[in-house]
C-alpha cells in the first residue's frame, strides 16, 4: 500500500455525484454526457497501474492510485488456518503451578505424599500429616489463590485436597495464550521477508495466516509450527543411560533424545527440574562455526537469565548442561567454567537454513501452546498466472460476445448500452482498487452476475422503448416512458441483490465474502452506468442533436 | 437496422398449462430431494475435509504410475483425476490425511523418488480439516437459506399490492431451482466445493432477478387492467416480457455453453451449475412463481366465497 492518495478517487466520486444530481433534477443531457466522458477517462487513468504498464515517475506523482489486490487463488501463495491448542496451554500452566506447590511445601516443611495433575486438569495434593491441614490451607489461600480448593478422598493417613483452576483464571490463561501465540507467529512471519502478509485472529482459538507469492511454503510451515520451548537441564552422569532405558529413569530424572541422525537418536539422562527457559532470550544470531561443527546460534540472555546462568554454571563446573528445544537435546556441552555475561551458544550440526530458522524461533519466543494446521490452500505462482490468463480470456471473449450481440440486435441503442456496460466494467474495477478489495475467483463470479444484470437493465429499457415506439410515441416520449416503466423492475431486482450481498457478507466465510463484495459494488456501478449514464446519452441525442428517429 | 426474435403481438397460453408443469416440477423436485438425501452430493475437500494436490509433470505419466509412486506414503483412498493435458497434469485427492500440513511436500517427494527429481511440479495444495469442513458446510447452507428467505420477504413486500403470495412464489421458485441444480450435481457426480457454491449463489441471484422482472410486469398490468382475471394478466405479462427473457437468458446460456465446452475440468462444476441454474431459473419464473400466486389467490377467493355462503 505504498500509494495512499485518494484524490483521484474523490474526484471520481464527485463527478458521479454531479451526474446523479443533474439526473434527478433533469439537468442538461449534454453536460451529463460530458461529465460521464470525463469520468470514463479518469477511470481509465486510475486503472493503468493495475494492468501493469510501466509508468514514468511523473505519472505516478499525479495518479498514485492503488492497484487491485489479487486473491491467493489468482496470485499464488499460501493461506493457512491454525488451531491453537489452548487446552494444552491451560494444562501446562497448571503443571507449572503444581511444581511451584511442591517447592512451596518443601520450603514450608510440610510433608506430602503426592502432588499431581489429574486427567481432569485438577491438582491433587496428598499430605502426610493431618496436623498440617491448616498450614496447607493458609499456604493455598495465600500463594495459590487462582485455585479453588476442596477436600478430596484421601489415599493415605493425611488429608488430601483437590485444587481446581477458577473459571475466570482459565479464561485469562486462554486469552493470554492466544494473544501470545498471535504475537509470536506474527513475529516469525515478519522475519520471512514476505510482503503483505496477513496474520489475524479468527474466532475463539484460530489464527489465519496468508502469505501471498511465497516461494517455499514448507519452510514457512516449519517455522510457524515450532513450539520453540527452550529449556536448560543438567545431565545426570551419575547413572547409566542404558540402565535407565531398560528399568526406567531413577526418581527425579528423565530420558530425552537428540535429533534424528543416521545412527539413530542419542538418548540423554537428565535431571527433571528446568534450570532456565527461553523466556530469558533477548537475541539470537547465526554465527559461522568450524567446518566440523557447522554454523551455531549465539544467544544473548536478559539480566535475570544471565544471573541464573551465571549461578548454574558456577555451581556445576565439570557437569554437562543439556540444551533442549521442543523436547530434543540439541547439545549437551560440558561446563568448563563459570559463564557470566549471559552469552550461550547452541551447536548441533545444523545446516545454514536450520540454524537460521532456529535463530528466528528463539528470537520470536516460544508458542504458549502447540498449533496445528487445520486448513491449508497453496497455489503455486504458475497456476495463479494460468488462472488469471484463463479468467481474462473468458472475460474478454464473453464481454465481446455480449457487446457485439447488443450492437447487432439494437443497432444505435445497442451502442449506447455497450458504452454503459464498458463504463460499468471500468468503474467496478476502479472501486475494487480504491476499496483495496481482494479479487478472487468467486469474486469474478459476482462481477459476471452484476454485469449480466446491467446488460439486462438495458435490454429491459430497450424493449420498453420499442413498445412505446410501436404505440406511436415520439422518440422523446419513448425514451422517457421506456426508462420510467423499466425502472421498477430494475430497482427491485438490484435492491434485492444488493441486500442479499450484504447478508452474504455478514454470514459467509472467505470465498462467499469475495462474491458478496463484488456483488454489492457491481450493483451500484451497474445502476449508475447502465441507467443514469445511458439515459444522459439519450437526453443528449434528443435535446442537443434534435434526434428525429430513434433506432432501437 | 434492428433485429427482432419475438413477434410483438405474440399470445401464448403459459399459465393454462400450469397444472402439468407444477406437477412435473414437483416430481423432479422430489427426485432431486431423494437423490440429495440418499445418494448425496459429491463434496469436495472444502466441505468433506481431506486434501487435494494438483501436480504438473514434465512428460506424460500414466495414472497407475502415480498411484505406484504414492503407495509408500500409505495414504488410504487416493483418487487420481486426469486434468486433460495429455497426461501431464493430475489432481490427486486424499480422503483422510494424518499430517495435513505436509501433504504437499510428502507427495512431491514421493513423486520425485519414483519419477526422477524435478519430474513433478506441485502447483496447488488444498487441505481442509474435518472440523473446518463441517463449519464451512454449515456456513454455506446458512448463507443460502438466509439469502433465500430474505428475497422472499423482500418480494412479498414489494408486490403486496397485487398479492402477498408473490414472496411465496419467488421462494418456492428459488427452492425449486436450487433443488434442480443440486439434483443435477448429484446425478452428474461433479464436485461440490466453494467454487460450486459461488456458482449456486449466482444462480439464486439470477433466478430472483428473473422472477422480479416477470412479476414486475404482472404488477404493472394488474394496476392498468383491473377488470381482467389474474390468469389472463399473467399470460399477457409473460408474453410481453418473453422477448427480453429470450434475449437475456439466451445470451447468458450461450456464453455458459461455450464455457462448459472450453473451460476444462477445473471450471466444469461451476459452468455446469450455472448452465442448469440459468435454464431452470428462467423456467421457474414463468411456470412456478406465477402459478403459485395463481393457486394461492384461487384458494383465498374460494375460501372467502365459502365463508360468505
Amino acid at each position: 500500500m505504498e500509494n495512499q492518495n485518494f484524490a483521484p478517487i474523490l474526484i471520481l466520486l464527485a463527478l458521479a455525484g454531479a451526474i446523479l444530481y443533474l439526473h434527478f433534477t433533469n439537468g442538461a443531457g449534454a453536460t451529463r454526457l460530458y461529465l460521464a466522458a470525463t469520468l470514463a477517462a479518469l477511470a481509465v487513468l486510475l486503472l493503468v497501474p493495475t494492468v501493469n504498464i510501466s509508468l514514468p515517475e511523473w505519472w505516478k506523482a499525479y495518479f498514485p492510485a492503488p492497484k487491485i489486490q489479487l486473491g491467493l487463488d489468482l496470485q499464488g501463495g499460501t493461506h493457512m488456518l491454525l488451531e491453537v491448542k489452548l487446552d494444552a496451554a491451560v494444562r501446562s500452566t497448571v503443571t507449572r503451578r503444581a511444581d511451584d506447590l511442591k517447592r512451596e511445601l518443601k520450603l514450608n516443611h510440610l510433608a506430602f505424599a503426592q502432588v499431581s495433575v489429574e486427567p481432569s486438569g485438577a491438582v491433587l495434593a496428598q499430605l502426610k500429616d493431618a496436623a498440617e491441614r491448616t498450614a496447607f490451607q493458609e499456604l493455598a489461600e495465600k500463594s495459590f489463590s487462582e485455585f479453588t480448593f476442596a477436600p478430596a478422598e484421601a489415599v493415605g493417613s493425611g488429608p488430601a485436597f483437590e485444587l481446581k483452576l477458577r473459571p475466570l483464571e482459565e479464561t485469562r490463561i486462554r486469552r493470554g495464550a492466544m494473544d501470545q501465540a498471535l504475537e509470536t507467529i506474527r513475529n516469525r512471519i515478519d522475519q520471512l521477508g514476505v510482503r503483505e502478509t496477513t496474520v489475524a485472529r479468527e474466532g475463539e482459538n484460530e489464527i489465519l495466516v496468508q502469505l501471498p507469492g511465497i516461494q517455499d511454503p514448507e519452510r514457512a510451515k516449519e517455522l510457524i509450527g515450532k513450539t520453540a520451548v527452550l529449556e536448560f537441564k543438567l545431565v545426570d552422569d551419575s547413572h547409566n543411560v542404558q540402565d535407565a532405558l531398560q528399568t526406567g529413569p531413577p526418581p527425579g530424572d528423565e530420558v530425552v533424545y537428540g535429533p534424528p541422525r543416521r545412527e539413530g537418536r542419542e538418548p540423554f539422562l537428565v535431571e527433571s527440574p528446568v534450570l532456565m527457559t527461553g523466556d530469558s532470550v533477548v537475541d539470537a544470531r547465526v554465527r559461522p562455526g568450524s567446518r566440523l561443527e557447522g554454523p551455531y546460534v549465539s544467544v544473548d540472555l536478559d539480566q535475570r537469565g544471565a544471573r541464573i546462568f551465571d549461578a548454574v554454571t558456577a555451581d556445576n563446573v565439570g557437569r554437562r548442561l543439556a540444551i533442549i528445544l521442543d523436547g530434543t537435546v540439541y547439545s549437551a556441552p560440558v561446563i568448563k567454567e563459570r559463564i557470566p555475561g549471559g552469552k550461550v551458544s547452541i551447536t548441533g550440526r545444523f545446516s545454514i537454513n536450520e540454524a537460521h530458522d532456529l535463530a528466528i524461533v528463539l528470537r520470536s519466543g516460544a508458542l504458549p501452546a502447540p498449533v496445528e494446521i487445520i486448513e491449508e490452500r497453496t497455489v503455486g505462482p504458475s497456476l495463479g498466472r494460468d488462472s488469471i490468463h484463463q479468467g481474462e480470456l473468458s472475460f474478454v471473449v464473453g464481454a465481446a460476445m455480449v457487446l457485439i450481440f447488443m450492437a447487432a440486435y439494437y443497432s444505435r441503442a445497442g451502442v449506447v448500452a455497450d458504452a454503459g456496460l464498458t463504463l460499468n466494467i471500468l468503474l467496478l474495477l476502479c472501486m475494487m482498487a480504491a476499496m483495496q478489495a481482494t479479487l478472487t475467483l468467486p469474486g469474478i463470479a459476482g462481477i459476471v452476475l452484476t454485469l449480466g444484470m446491467s446488460v439486462d437493465a438495458n435490454v429491459l429499457v430497450n424493449e420498453r422503448m420499442r413498445e412505446e415506439l410501436r404505440n406511436g410515441r415520439s422518440p422523446r416520449e419513448a425514451v422517457r416512458l421506456g426508462y420510467e416503466h423499466a425502472w421498477s423492475a430494475i430497482r427491485d431486482s438490484n435492491i434485492s441483490t444488493f441486500v442479499a450481498g450484504l447478508i452474504l457478507f455478514q454470514f459467509g466465510t472467505g470465498p462467499v465474502k469475495g462474491f458478496a463484495v463484488t456483488l454489492c459494488v457491481g450493483v451500484l456501478t451497474g445502476l449508475f452506468s447502465c441507467v443514469v449514464v445511458t439515459r444522459a446519452w439519450y437526453d443528449y441525442l434528443i435535446s442537443a442533436r434534435k434526434l428525429a428517429v430513434l433506432s432501437v | 437496422m434492428s433485429l427482432q426474435f419475438i413477434a410483438p403481438n405474440l399470445d401464448l397460453d403459459f399459465v393454462g398449462k400450469r397444472k402439468f408443469f407444477v406437477a412435473l416440477s414437483s416430481v423432479v423436485n422430489l427426485v432431486a430431494l431423494f437423490l440429495l438425501i440418499f445418494v448425496g452430493l459429491n463434496y469436495g475437500v472444502d466441505f468433506a475435509g481431506g486434501s487435494v494436490v494438483q501436480a504438473r509433470f514434465k512428460g506424460q505419466v500414466a495414472p497407475n504410475a502415480i498411484r505406484d509412486a504414492l503407495a509408500p506414503l500409505n495414504l488410504k483412498d487416493v483418487t487420481v483425476q486426469d486434468l486433460g493435458h495429455s497426461g501431464r497434469e493430475y489432481l490427486l485427492r486424499f480422503e483422510k490425511v494424518e499430517n495435513m500440513g505436509s501433504i504437499g511436500a510428502q507427495v512431491g517427494q514421493a513423486l520425485d523418488r519414483k519419477l526422477g527429481a524435478g519430474a513433478a511440479d506441485i502447483v496447488r495444495v488444498e487441505s481442509v480439516g474435518a472440523k473446518v469442513g463441517k463449519s464451512l458446510r454449515r456456513d454455506a447452507f446458512g448463507a443460502v437459506i438466509v439469502a433465500t428467505l430474505f428475497m422472499g420477504v423482500f418480494i412479498a413486500m414489494r408486490f403486496r399490492r397485487v398479492s402477498w403470495s408473490f414472496g411465496a412464489g419467488a421462494v418456492i421458485a428459488l427452492v425449486h431451482d436450487v433443488l434442480v441444480v443440486v439434483g443435477a450435481l448429484v446425478v452428474s457426480h461433479l464436485q461440490f466445493d466453494l467454487t460450486t457454491l459461488a456458482a449456486l449463489l449466482t444462480v439464486i441471484g439470477y433466478s430472483v432477478h428473473d422472477t422480479i422482472i416477470v412479476s414486475d410486469r404482472i404488477r404493472e398490468d394488474a394496476m392498468a387492467r383491473r377488470r381482467d382475471t389474474l390468469a389472463s394478466i399473467m399470460n399477457r405479462a409473460i408474453n410481453e416480457t418473453l422477448s427480453r427473457t429470450i434475449l437475456t437468458s439466451g445470451t447468458a446460456i450461450a456464453v455458459l455453453v461455450a464455457l462448459l465446452a472450453l473451460g476444462g475440468p477445473i471450471l466444469r462444476p461451476s459452468a455446469f451449475t450455472l448452465l442448469v441454474g440459468f435454464i431452470t431459473g428462467t423456467y421457474s419464473s414463468i411456470y412456478i412463481a406465477s402459478p403459485v400466486v395463481l393457486f394461492w389467490e384461487q384458494r383465498v377467493r374460494t375460501s372467502a366465497l365459502s365463508r360468505a355462503a
